[in-house]
């Protein structure tokens, strides 16, 4: 089997084990969902709320993020399914990418629910002209987002205090994202005053950063998890 | 788990049982150790002494000459670390002595990026009037100061040598993919939101001789404490794998000792 169509059937399976364990959409989401609520608490003004509302969809992401990730690993790890997988002879790139591509879906709609949140709670408005911007940066922030979150859980899963380390690796990583991704929505939201045009040198980075993580971790998560 | 010894012993063995019994000193050492006093001292000279005050940023500027040599050798401390996790990682041989040089330069780089963090924000309140500036470097360095404490935690994970050794040494390498990327993006966000950025740092200011000398008693200073401490901290991480594996050995041996009366341990002793 090639290993895309590997690749696929990873994913399929992560899908299906969230789908019928439904811990993302009965307690990922909701998490997400109280986060953007007492950002509001903390940051009391309309007017800031405004102003920030990009750069607090991508941090809720973040934070999210690092629950999907636990979790991802956590199904792996629990009866040692990630060993038995490579003693089956799959390829630890296939694992990487499918694992990857489950937890990219996860995060888009993630994103979009975050999205919607923040029109609703925050008044944001998403003019027509910013949709392409806007769609094109969620999928490749996710992309960048994936591959990192999907590199450093593999790296720690199954050790003790991941739960404190995760963190810890994948934020700094992640910096370029939150920046690039954070901009690139102000630009195609059109927060303070920002315009579409701004918004395309920050998609370049973060496909750069995308493509740079996603190979960087296919190569790099066979010796990881080859223990 | 026990095969760990014979690597070991062959890769380094004067690294693991120095030649002074007890302590990590080496006639090596001591010189580099003596050197690196008396550069101090020089240092502590020409920086609080014989270099001039500057007309513009006055006696701050020599808070310079502790921060500019520790970002450089910390920059330099995470080349040799990212170059001994390749060692490690594509060498045939795969010699934990990489993996402790790694570490060991590792650790030092971090405590030198925190020092340059430390003695910055001095400098910076006392010239900028802040202590901290959103400015493009020194987001970078703090991210950069982040990530090799995340790299210095991955160290700690529980496993064996050659898993810690191997996990590190991926975080190693990684850390030169993810460094220019950080440093990249900050740098675009400081230019797209400020006009004219913070305070040109030093580079512009065109140094008088005998500070530009002051610089260079820091640079060879701080070069040699490097040197130093990354001798000895390599040699410290070798008699603490050394420690690791005898203490398993002779827990080992102990089990093997009591049960050979009874006579059951004959199959067990063939695999271990």
């Amino acid at each position: 089997m090639s290993t895309l169509r590997i690749a696929r059937l990873v994913a399929a399976k992560d899908l299906r084990i969230e789908w019928n364990s439904r811990v993302f959409v009965n307690q990922v989401l909701p998490f997400a969902g109280v986060t953007m609520v007492i950002f509001a608490f903390a940051l009391d003004a309309d007017s800031v709320l405004q102003r920030v509302a990009p750069g607090l969809v991508w941090l809720a992401t973040l934070f999210s993020m690092l629950v999907l990730v636990q979790r991802a690993f956590a199904v792996e790890t629990a009866d040692g399914a990630l060993d038995a997988l490579r003693v089956a002879g799959v390829d630890p790139r296939a694992i990487y990418l499918g694992k990857a591509a489950a937890l990219g879906v996860q995060l888009l709609v993630l994103e979009a629910v975050l999205l919607f949140a923040a029109v609703v709670l925050y008044g944001q408005t998403i003019p027509a002209g910013g949709w392409v911007l806007l769609v094109t940066t969620l999928i490749s922030a996710t992309c960048g987002l994936a591959a990192v979150g999907t590199l450093y859980g593999g790296l720690a899963a199954g050790f003790t205090g991941r739960e404190t380390l995760l963190p810890l690796l994948t934020f700094p990583a992640v910096a370029p994202v939150l920046i690039g991704a954070t901009r690139a929505v102000e630009a195609a939201l059109g927060t303070a005053g920002a315009v579409v045009s701004d918004g395309w040198p920050w998609v370049g980075l973060l496909a750069v950063f995308a493509v740079a993580f996603g190979v960087g971790g296919a190569l790099a998560f066979g010796p990881l998890i080859d223990e | 788990m026990t095969t760990t010894d014979p690597t070991l012993s062959q890769t380094d063995p004067a690294d693991a049982r120095p030649s002074t019994g007890a302590g990590t000193g080496t006639r090596a050492t001591r010189i580099i150790g003596i050197a690196t006093i008396i550069a101090m001292g020089w240092l502590v000279a020409f920086g609080l002494g014989f270099s001039p005050e500057d007309r513009d940023q006055r006696e701050s500027v020599r808070l310079l000459y502790v921060h500019v040599p520790t970002i450089w050798i910390a920059y330099l401390a995470f080349i040799v670390t990212a170059v001994a996790s390749a060692m490690y990682f594509f060498g045939k041989k795969k010699s934990l002595g990489w993996d402790r040089l790694a570490g060991a330069s590792a650790e030092i780089g971090t405590a030198f990026v925190a020092v340059t963090l430390v003695i910055g924000a001095m400098w910076g309140r006392l010239t900028w009037g802040v202590f901290w500036q959103w400015d493009a470097r020194l987001t970078t360095t703090a991210l950069l100061f982040v990530t090799y404490i995340g790299y210095l935690a991955v160290r700690r994970l529980d496993g064996t040598h050659e898993q810690r050794a191997r996990r590190s040494a991926v975080i190693g390498m990684l850390a030169v993919l993810e460094i220019p990327l950080v440093h990249w993006s900050v740098r675009l966000w400081r230019s797209l939101h400020q006009e004219a950025t913070v305070l040109g740092t030093d580079g512009d200011v065109s140094m008088d001789g005998l500070m530009l000398f002051s610089l260079f008693v820091g640079v060879l200073a701080f070069s040699l404490l490097y040197v130093w401490l990354v001798m000895h901290r390599t040699r410290v991480m070798a008699m603490e794998d050394l420690l690791d594996d005898r203490d398993l050995d002779d827990a080992l041996a102990a089990r093997h000792a009591e049960a050979r009366p009874v006579d059951i341990g004959g199959n067990e002793e063939g695999t271990a």
